[in-house]
Formats: C-alpha cells, structure tokens, sequence
C-alpha cells in the first residue's frame, strides 16, 4: 500500500461510494475534495451540486468555498439555494455528502454546538445546508476521522437527522420515506446501518486496522455487518490524482 | 387551515403578517429616479440602529464586503442579523459587535479556511441572542416574504434539536395528512446585495450562481445595491432577459469597486486567502485583533482605503488572473481539465 496520511485514505475511500451518474449534494471540505476525486476518477458524469448554485462544474481547481466560482467553473449551470434544495426535496438527488463535529449510533449530526445549547462549551457554525441535505437526499454520506470525542453515544445536539431514535423515527417526525444515513467513511473503517435497529455496523476496514481498532475509537458500540471486508487500498493513480489534480495546495489533505 | 402540532421555542424576531407587509410596499416609490449616492450616504440613511439586516451573497463570494466595513465603521448596533449563509460577512459585524440578535443557518465558520476565533468569542459572549434555522429555511422564508405569504412549509428541520431552537411550527397537510415544517416569512428591514453591474436607477444583473439573492432582493424593505460598475439604462435595455433585480426594489445605488474584496467576485476576481488569513490570525489575540480593526476599519475613511493597505490595484491584478486561472508569469491557463 502506497504511503498516506489519514485524510488522504478516508478522502479516497469516501469518493469509491459515488457512482458514475449518481446526482450528490455536496458539503464542504472533506466531501468536495471526494466528490471531485470521483469525478476524475470513475465518475465523470456524477451530477456535483452545491447549494449555493452550481450544478456540474468541470472542477479543474478545488472551491475553496462551496459557493465560490470554481463551484460553477464551466457548469451545466449556475443555479440557486432554493432549486438545488428543492431538487433534493423533489427526489432527484441520490447523495449529500456531509462533514459534521459528532455523529451517534443513528447518524444523528451535531455541528451546533458541544455542550448546552443555552451555555455552550463551544459555539459551532450551525447546519448551513446541513440539515437540509440530510432531511431531502436519498442516502446521506459522512466523513470524518475515527475519533471517540466524534463518534458519542448522545449528541449534543442533533443539528441534522439521522434516523433520530430509531426505526421509523424519520418518517414519524415527518421526514421523506425511504431517506436516512448510508456509509460513514473514517481513516479506519467504512460503516453501514442494519437494517433493522437502523444502528451503525461495520462493514469494511481498511488495511492494518482491525474491529477493535475501530470500536476503541468510538464512544458507542458498534454492529458488525456479516461479512466484514478490508477496505482496498489506495492505488498509486488515486494519490497521485488526489495530491496533484484534487487538492494540490493541501486544503484538505494536509489536515490528515 | 393547518393543525399545529409543535412549535420551536425560538424567538421570532419579525413579524411575519403580509397585510403589514403590503402596507409597507404600497408606499415604496416605483419610479424611475437616480439613486446613486456614496456608500457612506446609503448606510447612513438606509440602515438604522436596531434594523433588520441581510447581507447577500454566499459568505466570502459576491458579497458586499465594502457595505459591512462602512456599517460597522459607522459604528451601527442592535442590529438583528440574518446569519444565512455567512462567514466574512458575520465575521466583520461581529468584529463591530454591531448586532445583538441572529437568526443562525451558519456562523462564525469560514468554510475550510477554519474557524473565526473573534466570531465565536462574541457569539460565546451571551451578547447575542439566537435562534436556529438552516439554509434552505432562511430561503424559505425569504422566499414566502417575497411571495407575499405569511408562511411556506418544508420538509426539513423535522425531528431534530435544529427545529427545537427554531421559530418555526410543525403542522399537518390538509390535504394528505402528512407533516410539514412551517417556516414564518421575513421581511428584513434592510439589505445589501454586491452585483457586477447597474443603472443608476438600480436595474441590476450579475454573473454566476444567485445563491438566495433573488428572493432576497424581493423580501426586503429597504435594498441598497453595490455594484462593481454602473452601466447605462440603454444597456439594460438591450439586454432585458439579463436583468435580476427591478429598480422598483432598490432604494440606493452605490459603485464600489472591487467592493467584494477579500471574497470572490466571479469573473472579476478571486478571493485574496492571505489576507483572509491574516484576518483569522490576528483575531487569535484580542489585542492584536483591536490594532487590526483601527487599522484596517475604523483607520480608514472608505474602502478605497481598506484596498490600499491590501496591496490596491496590484494585488486585485493578480487576483484577477486567479480568478480566470492564468499564471502571471507564463500567462497559460492553469486549468486542464
């Protein structure tokens, strides 16, 4: 396996689950540079949307924001906030793909604050599109580092929904049908959700870790999925692509 | 009629009635007048302490940068402040503490650039009072306010913490039973919008993605409108089907150059990161931060000053060729793709 730091192998993990012609809301930083990954790689006709506007760029350089003029480079379109999200709540947008502080055993999504709400430890942006993206798209992707201070067993606040308590509980609170969380992609692992208990399992591990690895960093208990696999690793061209083509001035990758 | 069955606990800070609304546009003038003035003129009569502000644009792309240097510089307060979409922005009036009360999509974030440490101090401080919404509920009731409506139903903020904080209500369909979020319209009381180019009567256009802008302009009360460049009625009328936003909505017109600096002004150019940078820097120390502002805000008469001590025309031309992606030196694109 070719040398890597850990956002370089979770970026690379997390842009495999995007299919060629899939349409994915795309969040900022980590799940751009994935999103662009796919598109160099295996998916170039994966429909990018922002939600500020852009639909489709040709991203020869990495948006520094998600709503910057690399956003819409050479577009299909440059659109706004209120017909890419109701793209999304219209059905027609498969992924989102979501960064977030903590994520619990439902794949419930903090990224408002830790502590109470009234006194905060610490004051976090808020959902943005967020919440937005995980109540409209199909299936929601996260990223984000393999860490027992982000994987909580209770969120201190659930800025965007996962499938909140539980079966059902979506669609009881009003939420499309058929909609929730899909893959959690870290640096060590790829998790999925039962399908029953709608609980986070593991489904694949990459190269030199192992389960307990994975559980040791999470403050919850994990499932196992049936048949857990090892993650592939990284190839020489995904890196090269990553490093040279994605994220040359290290944004992203140089956070790993 | 929809049956309410929850309601956020979150302070609604404007009212969301389309009759008083309607009362308020059935006076706002339609005519063709020139409105251009100095920015300095369009903050100082347009907004009022204790106004409710927006800021158009998406955080540091299209926005105007020069109208929340010369509302803080003007040393504004009790603002409420829609924190949609924003970073620079929110980052620049809470360096002027000059609101008090937010209704929150996204703060004190600056994208991947990190986090702004005075942003979050001064939201941390229990000066500001909050409620919580998303991007898309902000635009939603923007949308609703420039609809005339009183409110619009979505599907989103439903189950979560988010909707607890909000102002919002959860009601059902009368039509299928099923449940929606209701998001209350808003009519801020003012805003600004950076655009590449107007009349003087304030017919105005801009390139690239409109991110909420157009329902923005529509749902305000007062709007001043910044632009890179005035351009002739005569253009404007050449080109009908590029006009946005209708005169009818504007209130002032204020050229200003390059008035979306450091952020990204598509086509014109790109953002400056290194002194986005220093901002982020600076802010770590109170102290420092305090010799920043004095130098860069309160120092300064006008934005033309803020530009100078950036680099002034210099470092925009090399800005610009960022933003088409031209390497100065071999004067090739650097896009490949």
């Amino acid at each position: 396996m070719p040398e890597c730091n850990t956002m370089e192998l979770m970026v690379i993990a997390a842009s495999r689950i995007l299919e060629n012609g899939a349409s994915v809301g795309v969040g900022t930083g980590a799940p751009l540079a994935a999103s662009m990954l796919a598109q160099k790689m295996h998916a170039p006709d994966l429909v990018i949307m922002f939600e500020a506007g852009g639909i489709s760029p040709v991203m020869c350089k990495m948006p520094i924001s998600v709503g910057d003029s690399r956003s819409f480079n050479k577009a299909l379109m440059a659109s706004g906030m209120c017909d890419i999200m109701e793209s999304c709540q219209r059905g027609m947008v498969d992924y989102t793909f979501l960064g977030g502080a903590q994520i619990d055993m439902y794949g419930n999504l903090n990224s408002t604050v830790i502590g109470d709400w009234e006194k905060p430890k610490a004051r976090l942006p808020g959902s943005g599109g967020a919440n937005d993206f995980a109540s409209f798209c199909w299936k929601i992707l996260v990223i984000t580092p393999q860490d027992a201070r982000r994987f909580v067993e209770k969120v201190s606040f659930i800025t965007s929904p996962g499938y909140l308590d539980g079966p059902g509980a979506r669609e009881k609170a009003g939420l499309s049908d058929d909609t929730g969380p899909h893959k959690v992609i870290t640096n060590m692992a790829i998790m999925g959700y039962d399908r029953e208990t709608k609980r986070m399992q593991v489904e694949s591990i990459h190269r030199s870790f192992t389960f307990d690895d994975v559980q040791k960093n999470c403050g919850f208990p994990l499932l196992k999925a049936k048949a857990i696999v090892e993650t592939p690793p990284p190839t020489d061209k995904e890196l090269e692509v990553l490093r040279k083509e994605v994220d040359p001035e290290g944004y992203i990758i140089s956070k790993g | 009629m929809y049956e309410v069955i929850a309601q956020g606990q979150g302070p609604l800070f404007m009212d969301p009635d389309a009759d008083k609304a309607r009362a308020f546009f059935r006076q706002k003038k339609r005519a063709l007048a020139n409105k251009v003035m100095p920015l300095k003129d369009a903050v100082a009569q347009f907004v009022h302490d204790g106004d409710y502000l927006c800021i158009g644009g998406f955080g540091a792309n299209r926005t105007p940068v020069a109208a929340c240097h010369e509302i803080v510089r003007q040393r504004k307060k009790n603002l409420i402040f829609a924190g949609h979409t924003s970073t620079h922005d929110y980052q620049i009036l809470a360096a002027g503490e000059s609101f008090n009360r937010c209704d929150i999509a996204y703060i004190i974030g600056i994208e991947i650039r990190g986090l702004s440490p005075n942003a979050r101090r001064y939201s941390e401080s229990g000066k500001v009072q909050f409620c919580e919404w998303t991007n898309y509920a902000l635009a939603l009731r923007f949308k609703a306010a420039a609809m005339g409506v009183s409110y619009l139903p979505g599907r989103n903020v439903l189950g979560t913490d988010t909707f607890k904080r909000s102002a919002a209500k959860i009601g059902r369909c009368p039509f299928t039973g099923k449940t929606y979020c209701l998001f209350p319209a808003l009519w801020p009381d003012v805003s600004v919008i950076h655009v590449h180019e107007s009349d003087i009567y304030g017919n105005a256009r801009f390139e690239g993605i409109g991110i909420c802008d157009l329902e923005l302009a529509r749902a305000s009360k007062r709007l001043i409108i910044t632009c890179e460049r005035l351009i002739h009625n005569d253009e404007i009328r050449r080109h009908p089907s590029h006009t946005l936003i209708p005169h009818f909505l504007v209130d002032a017109v204020c050229e200003v150059p390059f008035g979306g600096y450091p952020g990204n002004m598509v086509d014109e150019y790109f953002s400056d990161e290194d002194h986005l940078k220093l901002w982020l820097e600076s802010e770590k120390d109170p102290a420092i931060f305090k010799k920043f502002m004095d130098k860069y805000i309160y120092g300064v008469d006008d934005f033309d000053g803020y530009l100078e001590l950036c680099g002034g025309i210099k470092r925009i031309n090399q800005l610009r060729a960022e933003e088409h992606m031209i390497d100065l030196r071999t004067q090739r694109s650097e896009c490949h793709a």
